[in-house]
């Protein structure tokens, strides 16, 4: 398969998975938006983690930054995939920013609230997908050199 | 035209996620718009409610709540603290959501209670103990453990459990709760207003309070 072929699909997939934490952080943005705390799956600790001071800052949601993020990653990964090479920097620039933001976020679920929401899990597991790719993507890159 | 392929898919995507969140969060504004109070509609003759504080008290909160809903939970306390604080009425009515499994049981156990004088008491060990029975598979021997706890009679506790009496209590309160638009919990009115329901959180609940006695009582 051809280097310019390989980055292509590498970037689609990273767009993709992008795109899913998109819809997900968009859903929990309009859930906190319509003041819907109620309907949490019926799990107490979903309600822990959502309900609790660490779910906004500053006021704004955290799934809100969670959406403008993933919006940017994809963004980034749809440029990235066409060539254009600064694209692929601040892709894994803002990977990397939000992969230490979900590092702190499992800290906090894990050690001050005790407690582990389902969608904010599903939600690291896209940003270790995400982390997962740019980490392969030098050897990638290499790898057509 | 490759040219401006990212640019149009990158657009495209950013329309769809604000004008999908945009009717997302309309649908559940219309889905959730709040209740009018019609207490002619919905008071059902000979219904017997849970009443806590005088009846001339200046404000009344009444609560459709559901005992495993982590919100109705996280308020039961400040509720509590307010009635003592402003002397509330405070009036309780079931309202046990289809999709937690075991609510419905923990109503009739509230209600069984309420049958030997110890609805509140229940009502706030339901809610203190939540975390526990709600993951139960078996939340029903839990229920027997607390109404030993309370010093119930445990046979009658257990039989009004089962009890047409206790079961459609529950379900005369639903109904109320249905007819004037209650749709989520816990929804709450005070002196039959309905309380907005991002303002329904132990940080805002006070203010609404302090602010309806004043409306209640405007010289003091």
């Amino acid at each position: 398969m051809s280097g310019p072929r390989i980055q292509t699909i590498f970037y689609s997939a990273a767009a993709l998975i992008s795109l899913v934490g998109l819809a997900e952080a968009t859903y929990l943005t309009v859930v906190f938006l319509s003041g819907e705390t109620a309907v949490c799956g019926g799990s107490p600790d979903c309600f822990q983690v959502l309900g609790s001071g660490y779910a906004k800052i500053g006021g704004i949601p955290v799934s809100g930054l969670g959406a403008l993020a993933y919006f940017t990653a994809f963004a980034f990964a749809t440029f990235a995939g066409f060539g254009y090479a600064r694209a692929r920097k601040f892709f894994a620039w803002t990977v990397i920013a939000m992969f230490c933001m979900t590092l702190w976020l499992l800290f906090v679920q894990a050690f001050r609230l005790h407690a582990f929401c389902r969608y904010c899990l599903f939600s690291a597991a896209l940003v270790f997908l995400l982390t997962g790719l740019v980490v392969a993507r030098p050897v990638t890159e290499t790898a057509k050199n | 035209m490759r040219r401006f392929l990212p640019f149009i898919i990158v657009i495209v995507v950013a329309l769809l996620a604000v004008g999908g969140g945009a009717y997302f969060y309309l649908a559940k504004r219309s889905a959730n718009a709040p209740p009018k109070f019609a207490k002619a509609e919905g008071e059902v003759a000979g219904e017997s409610v849970h009443v806590l504080g005088p009846a001339n008290a200046a404000v009344t909160l009444e609560e459709f709540g559901d005992f495993q809903c982590p919100p109705c939970g996280k308020l039961s306390e400040p509720i509590n603290e307010l009635q003592k604080k402003y002397n509330l009425r405070v009036i309780f009515r079931q309202f046990p959501l289809p999709m937690h499994a075991n609510a419905k049981e923990a109503a009739f156990a509230s209600e069984a209670a309420a049958r030997q004088g110890h609805f509140w008491q229940m009502h706030d060990l339901l809610y203190r103990e939540q975390a526990v029975w709600s993951k139960s598979t078996d939340a029903r021997a839990l229920f027997n453990a607390y109404a030993g706890m309370l010093q119930l009679d445990l046979g009658r506790f257990r039989k009004d459990m089962d009890s047409a009496e206790v079961q459609r209590q529950v379900e005369t309160d639903q109904q109320r709760g249905a007819v004037i638009g209650v749709k989520t919990t816990p929804t709450i009115f005070l002196n039959n207003e309905v309380v907005p329901p991002k303002q329904i959180n132990p940080d805002e609940l006070p203010g609404m309070v302090e602010a309806a006695m004043k409306k209640a009582k405007p010289s003091s």
